[in-house]
């Protein structure tokens, strides 16, 4: 209970609280020629030289050379969407279910399916609208496939407003299947560590 | 006047005309480079290796851009006003002795293109015309922050011409010529003889009014930096901007000449050392314009005013009373 007795006590006085000691400012000729004098010879100035001059000799440089360096981004970061594919079997993830479309806020999925010939459910069309995205990342965390995620991939400059990115641009390519190097996304939607021991079972007996 | 002098002349002038409008390109490149640096950043680095050739790219760009007059400015004087800041600053370089007199295929050649005997007084006297440059500019170009500049910067310099003038008074009635080959020789004796022992007070005054007469960065009021403008160049674009540069960057470097011609020795006794001498002092004034650049913020005008005329002019009567009676007795 201290703590809030410390905050509840706005007597200022009594908590340790203290006026800097700023000496009064000269009002007569003599202490401001004093002031000017004793500034005068403190060398303040050749502090503030030292201190660039040190960090000149120390050459600690921190600049990134943008197009040939890049600053590493988080994994969850939410940048261009990525269609995963099934590790199991290199399949697309994707069952066109119509969520994200359906949850979009700004409106810039546009999606439709068909029977393909093994009379499954098919994504036919998907667009992205990235000049109408607003990046919030409600279709990969409303995706129970976790099929489509956000990607790393920021830099999206275009000629127009409207730029769309298709299915067949977001969906894994097969080699990167094929070599496992295929990152899931750790931002929204994602699975949760060791959310195989915490998961409650469906109850079967009912 | 012979033939062969009126070539040597002219020669003389066109390599000074020559090497400082380069060397004015490359104090940029050395400017942004030290500044970076001091700023942990990397500065140009990508025309060129280690960006050295954005000197050229800035040229060309500066060169090639299109020369607007604006409307409502007085056109003639709108024109003019940057040749005369390129003009004057390399006109004072005509008295500065640049290296000692050195033997070329036979012929002695004299690094000075002109030894009159006013020396000093006519550098000072040209860099101070060379406040028309600014103040022409800024009143001719129809905007109020560049006439606002205009007489802020005019202000700066005519003050600080009366320090730079107090403060060299006391070594020129040591030394009892204005020529800057006699301040040399008077110094020639080495490390000992330099004036700056006898006239400390008189070398740190000269200094500090040189960063004014320049307009470098603790006195860089030419800019309007409170308004976010650039100053009586607001309305400048193309290469008569670019001179106003290179007559800013050309004074910087003929004053860190004539800072170690005055109080340092100068280039000592003409050999080949002395010359290496005078090259080094000169490039540490030119880094300390830099140096104090990333060092040091910029003084408000009512303080640099108080400086000047509270100050400094005090202290360099003083000097001037104190040499004088020390001459005297």
């Amino acid at each position: 209970m201290k703590n809030t007795q410390e905050f509840n006590n706005r007597n200022v006085s009594e908590n340790g609280y203290y006026l800097v000691d700023i000496a009064d400012y000269p009002t007569d000729g003599w202490g401001k020629f004093k002031r000017v004098v004793q500034r005068t010879f403190r060398g303040e100035l050749f502090v503030g030289l030292w201190v660039v001059l040190r960090e000149m000799i120390k050459f600690d440089i921190h600049t990134i050379q943008y197009p040939q360096e890049k600053m590493p981004i988080g994994p969850r970061y939410r940048a261009v969407h990525e269609m995963k594919r099934l590790w199991e079997s290199d399949a697309e993830r994707c069952i066109g279910c119509g969520l994200c479309e359906k949850i979009c806020i700004s409106n810039c999925i546009k999606m439709d399916t068909r029977i393909d010939e093994h009379s499954r459910k098919e994504v036919s069309e998907y667009t992205i609208n990235l000049g109408r995205c607003i990046f919030c990342g409600y279709c990969a965390e409303v995706c129970p496939e976790l099929a489509i995620t956000h990607g790393g991939e920021y830099e999206q400059a275009s000629e127009q407003r409207e730029h769309f990115v298709d299915y067949s641009y977001m969906l894994t390519p097969l080699d990167k299947m094929k070599a496992g190097t295929q990152v899931e996304f750790e931002g929204f939607g994602a699975i949760t560590p060791h959310e195989d021991e915490r998961v409650k079972k469906t109850p079967l007996a009912y | 006047m012979d033939t062969a002098y009126l070539i040597e002349t002219i020669i003389k002038v066109v390599v000074v005309l020559l090497i400082f409008s380069a060397l004015a390109g490359i104090g940029t490149y050395f400017e942004r480079k030290i500044l970076a640096f001091m700023q942990r950043r990397l500065g140009p680095m990508n025309v060129g290796p280690y960006g050295l050739l954005q000197v050229a790219a800035d040229g060309i760009k500066l060169f090639t851009k299109e020369d607007i007059i604006p409307t409502n400015v007085v056109g003639r004087i709108f024109k003019i006003a940057p040749v005369i800041t390129a003009a004057t600053a390399f006109m004072a370089a005509a008295a500065i002795p640049f290296l000692p007199q050195f033997e070329l295929f036979g012929y002695t050649v004299h690094p000075i293109i002109s030894d009159v005997n006013i020396g000093i007084l006519y550098i000072l006297g040209i860099m101070g015309v060379g406040l028309y440059g600014p103040l022409l500019g800024g009143m001719a170009s129809a905007n109020k922050f560049s006439l606002l500049s205009a007489a802020r910067s005019a202000a700066v310099f005519i003050s600080y011409e009366v320090v730079t003038g107090l403060s060299i008074l006391a070594p020129i009635m040591m030394v009892g010529s204005l020529s800057l080959i006699d301040f040399n020789e008077y110094q020639a004796g080495g490390f000992g003889d330099w004036i700056v022992w006898s006239q400390p007070v008189a070398f740190i005054l000269f200094w500090i009014a040189a960063f004014a007469e320049t307009g470098r960065t603790p006195f860089h009021l030419v800019a309007n930096d409170h308004e976010i403008i650039d100053g009586f160049g607001t309305e400048y674009s193309g290469m008569r901007w670019g001179l106003f540069f290179i007559g800013e960057y050309a004074n910087m470097f003929f004053i860190s000449f004539v800072i170690p011609l005055l109080f340092l020795g100068g280039y000592g006794d003409g050999s080949f050392l002395g010359a290496l001498g005078l090259l080094g002092k000169m490039a540490f004034f030119f880094f300390f314009f830099l140096w104090t650049r990333a060092a040091w913020p910029d003084v408000r005008p009512d303080q640099l005013m108080w400086l000047c005329w509270k100050v400094l002019m005090p202290i360099a009567v003083v000097n001037i009373v104190i040499t004088g009676l020390v001459m005297m007795f």
